[in-house]
């Protein structure tokens, strides 16, 4: 098998697996980044979110031929230390129950303020309606998300 | 059996990975060898749930699972508040699966209320002991030392210990008998907002659910299964997933086809080639139509009786006026984010497992019982759930996991997909409710019936278990706390070949859905508003009384909304906690839009109170998808539902927003209340009789998108 070459985190990483594998069991399986989490693996839950140079998408139903060429962000590589604006705001904001679904929800949180700093609530529903959480952190991350765009706002981020 | 325990366990710590603050979140404990090994000193271990070593580190053992409620954080914030432990040295450990912790079933809404207690005696007399132990050190005596945040102190010398520097000694003095327990009013963790400590993983990518398990040498598995119940395997041809790279076996288990392979997808991929003829068995007749035909037939007969005050049919006679109603629920799933999954290393003489299970013992117990081994040599490790909700207390996928382990003769982590999860579940039982109420000339509620038809959990699991009234099933109906004067509540059991299990307050949800809708129809036809006649009915004296009236006033109950919307209330208690709900509703193109909840909670008192307001969003949530969307239909004897698209939950556009009230007790009086799941049953209710207000339509069928409303 060729081997197929990915940039995630920032590092240029080699697997050999079938180019129409999904980058979620890519991630997760092959490279051991277990951040990433399977809930649904058909694009309905969101918690297998990953950004692709930016955007937020579904690595469950992406396959890895797809991203090759394209840098791949996940949790593990979201901040050195946990340090992301959002990442202090859900600590801050206890938002976090089960966390399984919280990568995902980090992840489409964290595309959504690199586009919109300043997210008003109706961005907040369009772009985290794609992402579950069973035990209904919702209210929490909406508050968390207006938090962290307050910090980004200011410019302590970047 | 030492081997495989280390092997695993050392790979595993390598990737569960540590949180800051001095505080340590690990599923993997060392076993009572590798601790003596390490440590220079014994440490200073009084009992099962805390030790500290000569360093000063603090260590406690949770025996809890941790689903999302909190426990991780709140069960050691007891014990340390009676160790007067400093927070910041104390390691957080998940306990083995060992009967030296009592129970260690997470379930009833019963973690706090259970373990305060005895968490507080174990921490207690580990701070008794060190006091004694330096009150010996010093040659002074025990009522001139107390123990305050790490140390022990003399109050007039200022001389000091620390734990650390005592633990050597205490380990050598006398457990207390007599067990002297702070004063409340001395707490200083308990009832505090603490942050929780398993967060700082959850938000980096680090925290490790069952899904996660990996050490070398692990093997992924996924097990075709008889889409019917109770259906078994014909045939099958392996040929097609054989050939497949990543496949490397396929075994037959009691559940099914298991693929074994080198990873996820291609244990999903493998077993998707496999072609298998199952014998579909009896329950491939079974359809929701005919279950519900089955419920109203039965629904003929008279019930045993789970309550009876008074005349009820008599009054019901006499009254003024009669109002007469049906409710439904449905066969619901539970659907927790992370699907079922259990990682199985069995060896010769031993076993290890990994597992998200709200139930540690009962699965230790099964798989020991299915390998023919002692259960304690069955290492068995809680990782964290990626939700429970009651469907992680069946140790059914566990067993499935030491089958295939077994089988395959590797280690395996089998991994359910979401269809998996959604057609293997054990669903909220489907029930019927049929309602009767007497209102007399001035209005006033003198009689009321209430016959619930519902298949029986527990009579499921233990046939003929159950005679007459399932105490369970009756929870949130026969033990309401309106002052009816003639009130009878009848249970009826009907049988299901679908699996039925524990969801998320189990019976109290669809009973009060229909006790609490009713008690709007009355008030409707009695001419009264809702929240004053249930404040009427309940009585001044009633704990819910104050519980209805904070809500109703924080809500603004009365005072005017904007056009088009409209707020209903509804209230029940079940384990041990009181719940009163107003929910602020408006329609939508047809479709009900839920704006905000407000919830009073007494709960009697509370460790960790930010966690109690989570757990109340959270049931608010998980409760309003089971309203708005929630149903589980058979065809054929199988799901239909598979997945998120036809079973849809809850999303972040609709959220509403959640406010809860806490009204608490002082400590010397107050009861503790269970918090996991006593905020789901009144918010069907509170919705649906707001939905009345606006459209003038009664809500009698849950999901409301099945109901036309």
């Amino acid at each position: 098998m060729e081997p197929i070459h990915l940039t995630v985190n920032g590092k240029t990483r080699a697997v050999e697996v079938a180019p129409d594998t999904p980058l979620l069991w890519v991630l997760r399986d092959t490279l051991g980044l277990k951040g990433t989490k399977f809930g649904c693996g058909i694009a309905e839950c969101g918690a297998c979110t990953v950004l692709l140079d930016g955007e937020a998408i579904r690595s469950c139903i992406t396959s890895v031929k797809e991203a090759v060429g394209h840098r791949i962000t996940t949790i593990e590589g979201l901040s050195a230390a946990g340090g992301h604006p959002l990442q202090k705001a859900w600590v801050s904001e206890e938002v976090p129950q089960c966390g399984y679904c919280q990568s995902g929800q980090l992840m489409a949180g964290a595309a959504l303020l690199a586009k919109k700093p300043k997210p008003t609530d109706a961005d907040i529903d369009e772009a985290m309606s794609g992402i579950l959480c069973r035990c209904g952190t919702y209210q929490r991350i909406r508050r968390a998300i207006h938090a962290a765009a307050g910090e980004v706002a200011r410019g302590q981020h970047r | 059996m030492a081997s495989i325990v280390k092997v695993g366990r050392r790979r595993f710590l390598q990737v569960s990975g540590t949180a800051g603050a001095g505080l340590v979140i690990g599923f993997a404990l060392p076993s009572p060898l590798l601790r003596a090994a390490q440590a220079a000193e014994e440490p200073f271990t009084p009992n099962a749930w805390l030790s500290i070593d000569p360093e000063g580190q603090v260590t406690i053992w949770v025996a809890k699972s941790e689903m999302g409620q909190g426990v991780l954080t709140s069960l050691p914030m007891i014990v340390a508040d009676e160790l007067e432990a400093d927070w910041g040295r104390v390691k957080i450990q998940q306990a083995l699966a060992d009967p030296k912790y009592g129970s260690m079933s997470t379930g009833g809404s019963a973690s706090i209320r259970r373990s305060f207690t005895p968490l507080r005696e174990a921490g207690a007399a580990a701070r008794m002991m060190l006091v004694a132990a330096a009150a010996k050190a010093w040659g002074v005596g025990l009522s001139t030392c107390r123990a305050e945040s790490g140390a022990v102190v003399q109050l007039a010398s200022g001389r000091r210990l620390s734990y650390g520097e005592l633990a050597p000694k205490a380990a050598r003095m006398e457990i207390p008998k007599q067990i002297q327990l702070k004063n409340p009013k001395e707490f200083k963790l308990i009832g505090k907002p603490m942050h929780r400590l398993d967060t700082p993983e959850k938000v980096n990518g680090r925290a490790r659910f069952g899904m996660d398990v990996e050490f070398r040498g692990l093997h992924v598995a996924a097990v075709a299964r008889c889409p019917v119940f109770g259906g078994k395997i014909k045939r099958f041809d392996a040929a097609k997933a054989k050939a497949l790279p990543g496949v490397v076996k396929v075994v037959e288990v009691p559940t099914g086809v298991a693929v074994v392979a080198k990873d996820t997808w291609s244990a999903f991929q493998g077993r998707d080639a496999l072609q298998v003829e199952w014998d579909e068995g009896p329950a491939a007749r079974t359809d929701s139509a005919g279950l519900w035909a089955m419920l109203h037939e039965k629904a003929k007969g008279e019930g045993a009786t789970a309550r009876n005050e008074g005349d009820a049919l008599a009054a019901l006679k006499a009254a003024a006026k009669r109002v007469q109603a049906q409710y439904e629920a449905p066969f619901l799933a539970h659907a927790t984010m992370e699907p079922m999954n259990a990682t199985v290393r069995v060896e010769k003489g031993g076993c290890e497992i990994w597992a998200p299970t709200q139930a540690p013992q009962w699965a230790q117990g099964e798989v020991a019982r299915l390998l023919g081994l002692a259960p304690e040599k069955v290492v068995f490790h809680t990782t964290l759930l990626g939700g429970g909700f009651g469907r992680r207390a069946m140790p059914d996928f566990v067993v499935e996991a030491a089958e295939v382990a077994r089988a395959a003769g590797v280690p395996v982590k089998v991994a359910w997909s979401r269809e998996d999860d959604m057609r293997h579940d054990f669903y909220r039982p489907m029930s019927l409710h049929l309602m009767e109420g007497g209102l007399d000339g001035r209005g006033k509620l003198t009689a009321c019936t209430h016959r619930l038809v519902a298949p029986s959990i527990s009579d499921q699991m233990n046939p003929g278990s159950v005679k007459g009234v399932d105490q369970a099933a009756v929870d949130g109906a026969a033990n309401i706390l309106y002052a009816i004067p003639n009130l009878r509540v009848e249970y009826v059991m009907a049988r299901t070949p679908v699996p039925l299990g524990w969801w998320r307050s189990v019976y109290a949800s669809q009973n009060a859905f229909a006790t609490e809708c009713f008690i709007d129809e009355l008030a409707s036809a009695a001419g009264r508003d809702p929240v004053e006649f249930r404040l009427e009915l309940l009585g001044a004296s009633s704990p819910m009384h104050p519980v209805v009236a904070l809500a109703a006033e924080r809500s603004g109950w009365g005072k005017p909304l904007p056009a088009g919307r409209a707020r209903g209330v509804a209230c029940c208690e079940c384990f041990g906690t009181r719940v009163a709900h107003v929910a602020e509703v408006s329609v939508v193109k047809g479709q009900a839009k839920v704006h905000k909840v407000t919830c009073a909670v007494d709960c009697g008192q509370v460790v960790n109170p930010d966690t109690v307001r989570a757990q109340v969003e959270s049931a608010v949530v998980y409760g309003l998808s089971a309203l708005l969307t929630g149903e589980i239909t058979i065809e054929k004897g199988r799901v239909k539902q598979g997945n998120f698209d036809d079973y849809p939950v809850l999303r972040m556009r609709e959220m509403p927003e959640v406010e809860v009230h806490m009204l608490l007790g002082d400590w010397e009086s107050a009861k503790l209340g269970g918090m996991g799941e006593p905020g789901l049953p009144p918010l069907a209710p509170a919705v649906a009789n707001a939905l009345f207000a606006i459209t003038g339509r009664r809500i009698r069928r849950l999901p409301l998108k099945g109901s036309g409303a």
